[in-house]
C-alpha cells in the first residue's frame, strides 16, 4: 500500500483552528491526513507534545499560530517561533529531518490557505517518507543481548 | 532486624559509591542499620554468593548505573529477583546519566573511536575487544557491550529513585533510613529530593528574564547575585528537581541538570528547550537564529544526564 503521511496538527484556537474551521465550512478541499488537535495558544505547544507526537507514529507535525502581533495572549506565538526554531536545531541531531515538523501563521480568515499549507506539507512528508521512530529503536537494540545464556555462570556457593 | 543491602555499579563512574563513603561518620549508622551483602566496589563478594541468596532476600538493593553490556543486564536482573526493593541510585541508573550521551552513536563508533581513534590511544595493531577468544587453552568471554545505553527502569522493575550525579550524601543516609523505618512512599517515587524545580530552592534573584545572547562560563564572570538565565548563561535549573541543595549554585556554577526531570515531565531536555525559549528576547526569526546560533550543541547540553531516558533516546539509524 502506498505510504500516505500521518500528521498531527496543533492549532492555535484563535487563528489556524478557526482558519481550519472555515476551510471546511468554505468547502476547500485538502489532504485528508491531519489531525488537528486544538489548543488555546501556539504558545501552549510543549516542545515535548511535538517530540511525543513523532515517537507515537506521527511522520510530520504541524503547528499553526496567529500572525506576528496578531497573538490573543500578546506573546505566545514568539514563543511558539522561539521553541520552534530551537527543535529544529535539535531534530536533526537526533536524525529527524528537520522538515517534519513546520509552523505556520493562519489566521482566521485564510481557511483557503489553510488548505494550502496543509496540502504543501504533506507531499513534503510524503517526500520524506515514513518516520518509523519506534521501529528504528527496536532495531538499533537488536543485538543487545547476551552472547551467552543469561545463567552462564552455574550457580555455586552454600544456600543462605 | 536488621536490613540486608545490596549495592551495585552498572555502567557507573563509582562516585555513588563514593556518595555512600561521603556519609563521614553516618556510615557507621549505616552499617548500624544494614548489613551490605554485595558492594563490588569496597567489598569482596561473588556473584555466586547472590545467585545462591532465597529471591527477595535482600530488603533493598541500591544499583547505581545504566546498563550498557549483557553483564549490567544480567546483574539487574538477577538483583531485581533478590531484592524487595529496587532503587536506581543517581542519574545513570535514572536517567542514564553521561555514558548515556553514547546513544548518539553507534556501537560500532563508540568501539572504533575508543580503541582506534582517540588521540591518546595507541593500538598500531588495531586490537578490538572480542566477546570471545582462547587464551593458552581457555575460552575467554567478555559482556556485549551494547548499541543503546538503557536507563535501569527500561531493564527491570524499580521501586524507587534516587537522583542526582551523585546523590547528595545526606540524601543517601536519609533514603536509607526510610528504608530501616519501614517507611518508603508509593512504590515509583523519588526519595531523597524534592518535587519542585531547584529554581523554586535557588537563592539568586529573579527578575523578568530577557535573554539576548548565551555565554558559556568560561566567557565571562557571573556576578554573586542574580539567577544565572538572566545573565545569559544555560542554567537548567527550571527543568530540573531540587533536593541536591544547590551545589553547583553556590559554587556559582549554572546548574547541569543531574537530579533529572520533575514529576509528569518525560524529556527532562526537551523541557528545558521550552523554558529558555521562552524567555528569550527576540521576536524575529533571524534575530532569534543569531541567538540560538550562541547556544553550542543543545541537544546533549540539555541531555547532559537525560538522553538515553528522553522520549526519542538515541539518534536514529
Amino acid at each position: 500500500m502506498a505510504f500516505e503521511p500521518r500528521i498531527v496538527g496543533f492549532l492555535c484556537n484563535w487563528c489556524t483552528y478557526t482558519g481550519a474551521d472555515l476551510a471546511g465550512t468554505a468547502r476547500v478541499k485538502y489532504s485528508p491526513n491531519i489531525r488537528s488537535i486544538r489548543v488555546m495558544c501556539s504558545g501552549r505547544v510543549d516542545p515535548m507534545f511535538v517530540i511525543k507526537a513523532l515517537y507515537e507514529g506521527a511522520d510530520g507535525v504541524l503547528i499553526g499560530g496567529c500572525h506576528p502581533g496578531d497573538c490573543h495572549y500578546q506573546e505566545g506565538n514568539y514563543k511558539a517561533l522561539r521553541r520552534y526554531l530551537m527543535l529544529k536545531r535539535i531534530l536533526p541531531e537526533y536524525g529527524i529531518d528537520a522538515g517534519r515538523v513546520r509552523l505556520e501563521w493562519v489566521s482566521a480568515s485564510e481557511g483557503e490557505r489553510f488548505g494550502h499549507v496543509v496540502d504543501e506539507f504533506t507531499e513534503e512528508i510524503r517526500k520524506l517518507g515514513p518516520l518509523k521512530i519506534k521501529e528504528s529503536l527496536v532495531e538499533s537494540m537488536k543485538t543487545d543481548v547476551a552472547h551467552h545464556g543469561e545463567e552462564h555462570q552455574a550457580p555455586t556457593g552454600e544456600a543462605r | 532486624m536488621k536490613l540486608k543491602i545490596g549495592i551495585y555499579w552498572g555502567a557507573a563512574c563509582g562516585g555513588c559509591d563514593v556518595a555512600i563513603l561521603d556519609t563521614h561518620e553516618k556510615l557507621l549508622e549505616i552499617a548500624d542499620m544494614a548489613d551490605i551483602y554485595l558492594w563490588p566496589i569496597a567489598m569482596d563478594f561473588k556473584y555466586s554468593d547472590v545467585r545462591a541468596m532465597k529471591d527477595g532476600y535482600l530488603d533493598a538493593v541500591l544499583f547505581s548505573g545504566g546498563v550498557r553490556n549483557s553483564e549490567n543486564e544480567e546483574i539487574a536482573k538477577l538483583l531485581r529477583r533478590k531484592a524487595k526493593a529496587m532503587i536506581a541510585l543517581g542519574a545513570c541508573a535514572q536517567l542514564g546519566g553521561v555514558p548515556g550521551l553514547a546513544n548518539m552513536y553507534t556501537r560500532e563508533e563508540v568501539l572504533r573511536r575508543v580503541y582506534l581513534e582517540s588521540e591518546s590511544t595507541t593500538n598500531e595493531k588495531g586490537i578490538m575487544p572480542l566477546e570471545s577468544s582462547k587464551e593458552d587453552g581457555f575460552d575467554l568471554e567478555l559482556p556485549r557491550l551494547y548499541n543503546t545505553v538503557k536507563t535501569l527502569n527500561q531493564v527491570v522493575d524499580v521501586d524507587y529513585t534516587i537522583p542526582g550525579c551523585p546523590p547528595a550524601s545526606l540524601q543517601i543516609y536519609s533514603a536509607l533510613g526510610l528504608i530501616a523505618d519501614d517507611m518508603l512512599p508509593k512504590k515509583g517515587s523519588v526519595i531523597g529530593a524534592g518535587d519542585r524545580a531547584l529554581c523554586d530552592e535557588c537563592a539568586r534573584k529573579k527578575g523578568e528574564k530577557t535573554i539576548t545572547r548565551i555565554y558559556r562560563t568560561h566567557e565571562k564572570l557571573p556576578d554573586a547575585e542574580t539567577c544565572f538565565l538572566e545573565q545569559g548563561f544555560i542554567c537548567l535549573g527550571p527543568a530540573t528537581r531540587s533536593g541536591c541543595g544547590s551545589r553547583c549554585i553556590k559554587s556559582w556554577t549554572p546548574c547541569r541538570g543531574c537530579y533529572g526531570p520533575l514529576d509528569d515531565v518525560s524529556d527532562q531536555g526537551i523541557k528545558m528547550v521550552s523554558a529558555l525559549a521562552s524567555v528569550m528576547e527576540p521576536k524575529e526569526e533571524k534575530d532569534i537564529n543569531a541567538l540560538l546560533d550562541t547556544v553550542v550543541d543543545p541537544l546533549r547540553t540539555f541531555h547532559r544526564f537525560s538522553l538515553a531516558s528522553s522520549i526519542l533516546r538515541r539518534k536514529k539509524a
